[in-house]
């Protein structure tokens, strides 16, 4: 059922330091990589079916590929740990308990592709997380892992700790790397793509925490192994992330194409007393789903399949006591308020949509309103600079296909009708507030 | 104070010397200088409280920018703050998912408790609160920060409580993290300058170690590899309160005020 080979080794005793990973097998896939090709990691992370973690899904081994070995400019090798769409919680656990499975994953894959420069663009709201990220480098270069002839190799390699400033659009890989530049934070015309044109115009690779924290176990491992775990185009083990109305909320490493029924299961099902509402299959920024989507295998295809997206397998649990449109507000507060500005539809679009939806939460409204945020949301989907926008419509469009009677109810009963205390924590506690 | 013109100066910045040859040791860090923009930016925050005049001028001179190049890029960033912080930086979680579960109610009682309103500062100087967006802890909402350390499962009592031990200067442990330091000394971290602290508090908590500890019950292991790279299996060097599953302490809503030893998990 579940497979924790990510997490293996977070019940060890200090698993973040250097000694505790070693004790669990930590730095061999390093020397066994040392003694293959660069092209032949590559390879290997191409045929274990390796899929990007960070949401998008696109294979790390084929994206590896594309730097250009030709040109004689450096390359760099980014990690994406800006982690901040909502209900996202793997990366950040994972740096927290062990720093060493990214780093070694790192050193792995800046090799793959030939790059003397890697980059941990971490966000900077997690100070421990950088904290033991910082110290994990440290270590790694003093044990030899980073720096000059890498275990005699001849293979040179520095890796930066670089914090970032509060902005969910550096998450976006090419805002990232104008962040990373040291500028504002906004996305880049595509192409060039950063394969070809990334960090100082450089070939770059931009990868999740997730997807290069898994390299090690591939090549310790090997691509079979890898491709033994998941479904037909989704291989692998990998972090679903439970939060909310369940009874244990919290990491579980599983094969990809899990349900989330199973997953319920194992965290002891929806709060007690409760029943499941709606649900993210991978952070806001995917249309909500149901209890009628329960058993969809939870990989790329079958979330396709049921009109949402995988994205960061964040599982969020909003039993019945939660309302959809108040829900729906929050984020598309959030989507504005993270809006980079840049282009047109996405600047004023959620700026109208934050305007329309807190006037039905307030019951001021009618149904014709609904077909407004429709209409909004299409002008804005597809129609603007980055996937932030599209990812602000998702709640609004996913809402008011499921849960148009909330919407309406909000009308006749001139505001909202469920009651705020009730879905939260310290209501079932019997407790406080 | 929200209608004080900024940034504006006092004419008494602590940039110095040290500070200079510390954004240069930065800049020096990266193949193009200008990427330590970012940490140069935190390093001022932990000398000056904020982002003063005399911060972004300092970036520019170091880097070769102008002073509007570097105030475009600091504006543009929530983290960067133009009116002072307290000793403490203080955040609740109001996205959705924290915001249901009970962060909604969190900001409002520390609003009343602390007679403040969302980014401002107690008249001590002390507490700033801010609401923040979704901090990537989402299994332990409702969330809060302290200077950027996490507060897990909190209840409106546990919020007050932990904003009056700050204002009293009882120490303050993150259940996922170290004893809580000033923000400016979380900001000098963030600059890039560790503090050295990154072995205080535990691998995780409850919910991290979740699907481990079931999969340890019951006996569920991904298939054997090939063991082409690997050393040897694992010792067993589980801790003791791994093994024996939920600590009482890992209680909802207990987290944040049980003040965590890291006693249990220390290497022998
Ligand atoms: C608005 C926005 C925010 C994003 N945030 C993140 C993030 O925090 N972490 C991440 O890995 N990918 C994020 N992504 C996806 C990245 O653009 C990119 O696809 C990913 O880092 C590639 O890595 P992967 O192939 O390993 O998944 C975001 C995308 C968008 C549009
Ligand atoms: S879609 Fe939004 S976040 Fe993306 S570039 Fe346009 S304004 Fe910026």
């Amino acid at each position: 059922m579940l497979t924790p080979v990510l997490s293996d080794n977070w019940d060890q005793i200090r698993s973040w330091q250097l000694a505790s990973y070693q004790r669990s097998g930590g730095y061999e896939a390093l020397k066994t990589a040392l003694r293959m090709q660069p092209a032949d990691v590559v390879t290997a992370v191409k045929d274990s079916g390796l899929r990007g973690r960070g949401g998008a899904g696109f294979p790390t081994g084929m994206k590896w590929s594309f730097i250009p070995q030709d040109n004689p400019k450096p390359k760099y090798l980014v990690v994406n740990a800006d982690e901040s769409e909502p209900g996202t919680c793997k990366d950040i656990p994972l740096m927290l308990a062990s720093p060493h499975t990214l780093v070694e994953g790192v050193i792995i894959s800046a090799y793959a592709i030939r790059a003397n420069t890697a980059f941990i663009y971490v966000r900077g709201e997690v100070l421990h997380v950088v904290r033991r990220l910082q110290q994990a480098v440290a270590e790694a270069r003093a044990a030899g892992f980073i720096g000059v002839d890498i275990l005699g190799s001849g293979y040179d390699l520095d890796v930066i700790v670089h914090a970032g400033a509060g902005a969910y659009i550096c998450g976006e890989e090419t805002a990232l790397l104008d962040s990373l530049e040291g500028r504002r934070g906004q996305p880049r015309l595509r192409p060039p793509f950063p394969a070809v044109a990334g960090l100082y115009g450089c070939p770059t690779v931009i990868n999740n925490v997730e997807s290069i924290a898994s390299v090690p176990s591939i090549i310790a491992n090997g691509p079979d192994w890898f491709a033994s775990m998941g479904t037909e185009k989704s291989k692998g083990p990998t972090i679903y992330s439970l939060s909310g109305h369940v009874t244990r909320p919290g990491q579980y490493e599983a094969p990809m194409g899990i349900t989330l029924r199973e997953l319920l299961d194992l965290a002891g099902g929806v709060r007690e007393g409760h029943t499941l509402k709606f649900w993210t299959p991978g952070g806001s920024s995917t249309p909500l789903l149901t209890a009628d989507h329960l058993d969809v295998p939870l990989d790329y295809e079958g979330v396709s399949g049921a009109g949402s997206l995988l994205g960061t397998k964040a599982l969020q649990i909003f039993d019945e006591t939660v309302c959809p449109v108040r829900a729906t507000l929050r984020w598309t507060e959030f989507y504005k308020h993270e809006s980079c500005g840049k282009c047109t539809p996405c600047r004023e679009g959620t700026w109208w949509l934050v305007q329309i939806l807190e006037r039905l939460e307030a019951g001021q409204g009618g149904e014709e309103d609904l077909e407004t945020l429709l209409d909004l949301s299409d002008n804005i989907t597809g129609r603007s600079f980055c996937a932030l926008a599209d990812g602000a419509t998702a709640p609004i469009t996913s809402s008011i296909q499921h849960f148009k009677d909330d919407y309406i109810a909000h009308f006749t009963n001139g505001g909202c009708p469920f009651d705020p205390m009730a879905s939260t924590v310290f209501a079932t506690a019997g407790a406080s507030a | 104070m929200s209608d004080t013109t900024v940034p504006y100066s006092t004419g008494e910045t602590k940039l110095g010397d040290t500070t200079l040859a510390e954004m240069r040791e930065l800049a020096a860090r990266y193949p193009v200088g200008r990427s330590a923009l970012l940490p140069m930016l935190h390093l001022v925050q932990s000398v000056e409280g904020r982002i003063t005049p005399e911060g972004i001028e300092a970036c520019a001179d170091v880097l070769g920018l102008t002073g509007a190049e570097v105030s475009a890029v600091a504006t543009f960033y929530t983290m960067y703050k133009r009116r002072p912080v307290g000793d403490y930086h203080v955040g609740v979680c109001t996205n959705t998912l924290c915001a249901v579960m009970g962060g909604d109610l969190i900001f409002e009682r520390l609003k009343q408790h602390l007679d403040v309103g969302n980014d401002e500062t107690t008249e001590d100087g002390k507490i700033t609160l801010e609401h923040l967006e979704c901090n990537a802890a989402c299994d332990y909402a409702p969330v809060m920060m302290v200077n950027w350390e996490f507060f897990d499962d909190m209840t409106p009592e546990s919020a007050t409580q932990l904003v009056d031990d700050l204002r009293e200067g009882t120490e303050v442990k993150s259940p996922r993290g170290a004893t809580i330091c000033t923000w400016r000394e979380a900001e000098r971290v963030l600059a890039g300058f560790p503090d050295g602290r990154a072995d205080e508090g535990p691998t995780g908590g409850k919910a991290t170690l979740a699907g481990l500890r079931l999969a340890r019950e019951r006996n569920w292991k991904a298939p054997q590899g090939n063991h082409s790279g690997r050393a040897p299996e694992p010792e067993q060097t589980v801790s003791p309160d791994a093994a024996s599953g939920p600590r009482p302490e890992d209680q909802p809503g207990k987290e944040s005020q049980t003040v965590h030893t890291d006693d249990a998990r220390k290497e022998d």
